[in-house]
């Protein structure tokens, strides 16, 4: 054979590997609104910067006749390519090839992905569109999970993992997005759940459909599962090449500066929150009145919403933003928001990226309800995780921080750099209703009218103690400043951070309140 | 100013205007365990009753089979008491639904 013989024979392979499960299975696959495995790689990625790897591996699996079946790329697409030049490594599951079923080799091609990724140090997507486990494989393929489930782990803080779910991704298969750091789900296609309905249905007698169990609206807005919701598959690989610009490419680095921008000026700092502790504004303004460009990437954006979780950029740097919103829940700490916000700030802590704490909360949510749901145990997670986090921590305290809230809140007991407040911060043990109430108890109860003097208390523990000046005068706030310069504050806060390092006690690991 | 459709939130005596989530209207009222009902922790077929009705059991003794998830559960008594329902053997029961009635 002659080279050109040779190359006509291995582009003959390389295109029969490459046709997937057959026109046919691609079109089912297209009829169902999804695009092919390597059309999602390929719209994704710069164009023709992907590598594919392994095309014609193929699975071992004698059993059941399998040995029979040829099954091209043992259906999973990996390689790597790039976003806006940043490099990634990639695997994408073939719908069209056996139902995208996971067999060893085919784990075995998303190990060895895995693997690359995390030597070379660059983020790993992963785009989930599977049945589950290759039933005839067995035992194998729970082999390909584990092996999967563990390098997850293992990557986890040293590179970004990004998964995307275009399809099914039930039963164990489901622990591997669980375990990375960014679940992107698309509306009627993403399906996520341990258990089907039809399970659900003969062992519990319950009738549910797949869309209501586990769609991409159940995992953005009730379980917190999914960080990302998008309408259309193009629409969610925007968003993850927005994402992808404002992280790292793995731990050791710091996320690529843009060129500095200033806030759009229909956003001005000083006109956003009102003066009365008891009303409402979205603090998501807030953050575009301060964050350049008035570009605020939100995270978790339908879950627990009485806490906000983003990337933003402060002179063209990245930053994590943390803000309680009193739009929502009055802002307050409860089990969900403890959760969003704790592993946000972990996220930020391993990949360099300075955290930004807005505060404004009346406290933890009362109720048997949060008391039961573990709100001690949840609540401590974000005292955890912001005590441990290294990177610059930079806390401005706009209005209400009152109690256990104001602790939390990234306070300078757990470590803040700098802690900055408003004119209009109240930097308190409790608000001034409950607190009057306790103090003056016996005045009150003891005055011709109560309620007249419970006014007066109210307004004398306000005028006192509803300020930031008892806290500045303790050192617990660094400065207090006037809103408008809040931005120049933030940016001159993380440039003088620039080199901060803490030493800590060696220790394996921590063990947070999971 | 903006013009938000918020409710009140009450936390220590202040009373606090804000959006309230799906979650949290949605919460259920806490009631309190009666620990003299037993209800079926898990749907499943009654296999076996190992009481009848007038019974007089102890805490921990064996009320019942309730064969779920490929499990022979067995149900004991939370408290002390007399029997005054059981279940028939070999029905199928709902998640939540009543077994046993102790006084």
């Amino acid at each position: 054979m002659s080279l050109k013989q040779k190359l006509l024979d291995l582009f003959k392979r390389i295109e029969k590997a490459q046709t997937g499960g057959g026109t046919k299975a691609i079109e089912k696959q297209v009829a169902m609104g999804k695009m092919p495995a390597r059309e999602r790689i390929t719209t994704l990625l710069d164009r023709d910067s992907f590598h594919e790897y392994d095309l014609f591996v193929e699975h071992k699996c004698a059993d059941f006749d399998m040995d029979k079946k040829k099954l091209p790329a043992d259906g999973v697409i990996t390689g790597t390519g790039s976003i806006a030049g940043h490099p990634i490594g990639i695997f994408a599951q073939d719908f069209t090839v056996a139902g995208g079923s996971l067999g060893l080799m085919h784990a075995r091609k998303i190990t060895k992905i895995m693997d690359h990724s995390i030597k070379m140090g660059i983020p790993l997507i992963g785009i989930n569109d599977s049945g589950g486990a290759r039933i005839q494989e067995g035992v194998n393929s729970l082999a390909g999970y584990g092996e999967i489930f563990y390098r997850n782990t293992m990557a986890s803080g040293v590179i970004p993992q990004i998964s995307v779910i275009l399809g099914p991704c039930a039963g164990g298969a489901v622990y591997s997005p669980a375990l990375t750091d960014f679940v992107f789900v698309v509306d009627k296609i993403s399906k996520m759940f341990i258990t089907g309905p039809e399970v659900i249905k003969t062992v519990l007698g319950e009738e549910i459909s797949m869309e209501d169990l586990g769609g991409a609206r159940v995992h953005t807005e009730i379980t917190g599962n999914a960080h990302f919701f998008a309408e259309s598959e193009q629409e969610c690989f925007q968003q993850i090449k927005k994402l992808v610009s404002f992280i790292p490419w793995n731990n050791k680095k710091k996320a690529d500066p843009l060129p500095p921008r200033p806030p759009k000026s229909n956003y001005n700092v000083e006109n956003i929150i009102p003066l009365d502790p008891k009303k409402p504004y979205d603090i998501r303004d807030v953050i575009k009145s301060i964050c350049d460009d008035s570009d605020f990437f939100e995270i978790q954006k339908s879950w627990a919403a009485n806490i906000v979780i983003g990337f933003a950029r402060l002179n063209g740097e990245t930053i994590g933003i943390v803000g309680n919103q009193p739009l929502v829940l009055a802002g307050v700490l409860d089990v969900d928001s403890s959760d969003k916000a704790a592993r946000f700030i972990r996220y930020c802590d391993a990949f360099n990226i300075p955290l930004v704490t807005l505060v404004d909360l009346p406290g933890y949510l009362p109720g048997i309800d949060q008391e039961h749901a573990g709100v001690i145990r949840h609540g401590a997670k974000i005292l955890y995780a912001y005590s441990e986090a290294t990177v610059p921590k930079i806390t401005v305290i706009l209005r209400k921080a009152y109690g256990g809230g104001y602790i939390a809140m990234c306070s300078r007991h757990l470590g803040a750099d700098f802690v900055f407040a408003w004119p209009s911060a109240e930097i308190a043990v409790m608000g001034p209703e409950g607190a009057a109430n306790i103090i003056f108890k016996a005045e009150i109860a003891g005055a011709d009218d109560p309620d007249e003097m419970r006014k007066q208390k109210v307004l004398e523990y306000t005028e006192k103690f509803a300020n930031p000046y008892i806290a500045a005068a303790n050192g617990h706030v660094d400065s207090i400043i006037n809103p408008s310069e809040t931005r120049e504050f933030l940016i001159h806060a993380i440039t003088v951070s620039e080199n901060k390092s803490e030493v800590r006690a060696f220790r394996k690991h921590g063990i947070p309140p999971f | 100013m903006n013009n938000y459709n918020t409710k009140t939130l009450v936390i220590d005596d202040s009373v606090y205007e804000t959006g309230l989530t799906k979650k949290y209207l949605s919460r259920k009222t806490y009631k309190p365990v009666d620990h003299k009902i037993v209800n079926a922790f898990i749907p499943g077929l009654i296999q076996k009753v190992f009481v009848k009705v007038g019974d007089k059991v102890k805490a921990g003794d064996r009320l019942l089979i309730l064969e779920a998830m490929k499990m022979q559960n067995i149900v004991n008594a939370p408290v002390g008491g007399i029997i005054r329902v059981v279940p028939k053997e070999g029905i199928l029961v709902k998640k939540n639904e009543l077994l046993v009635v102790l006084e």
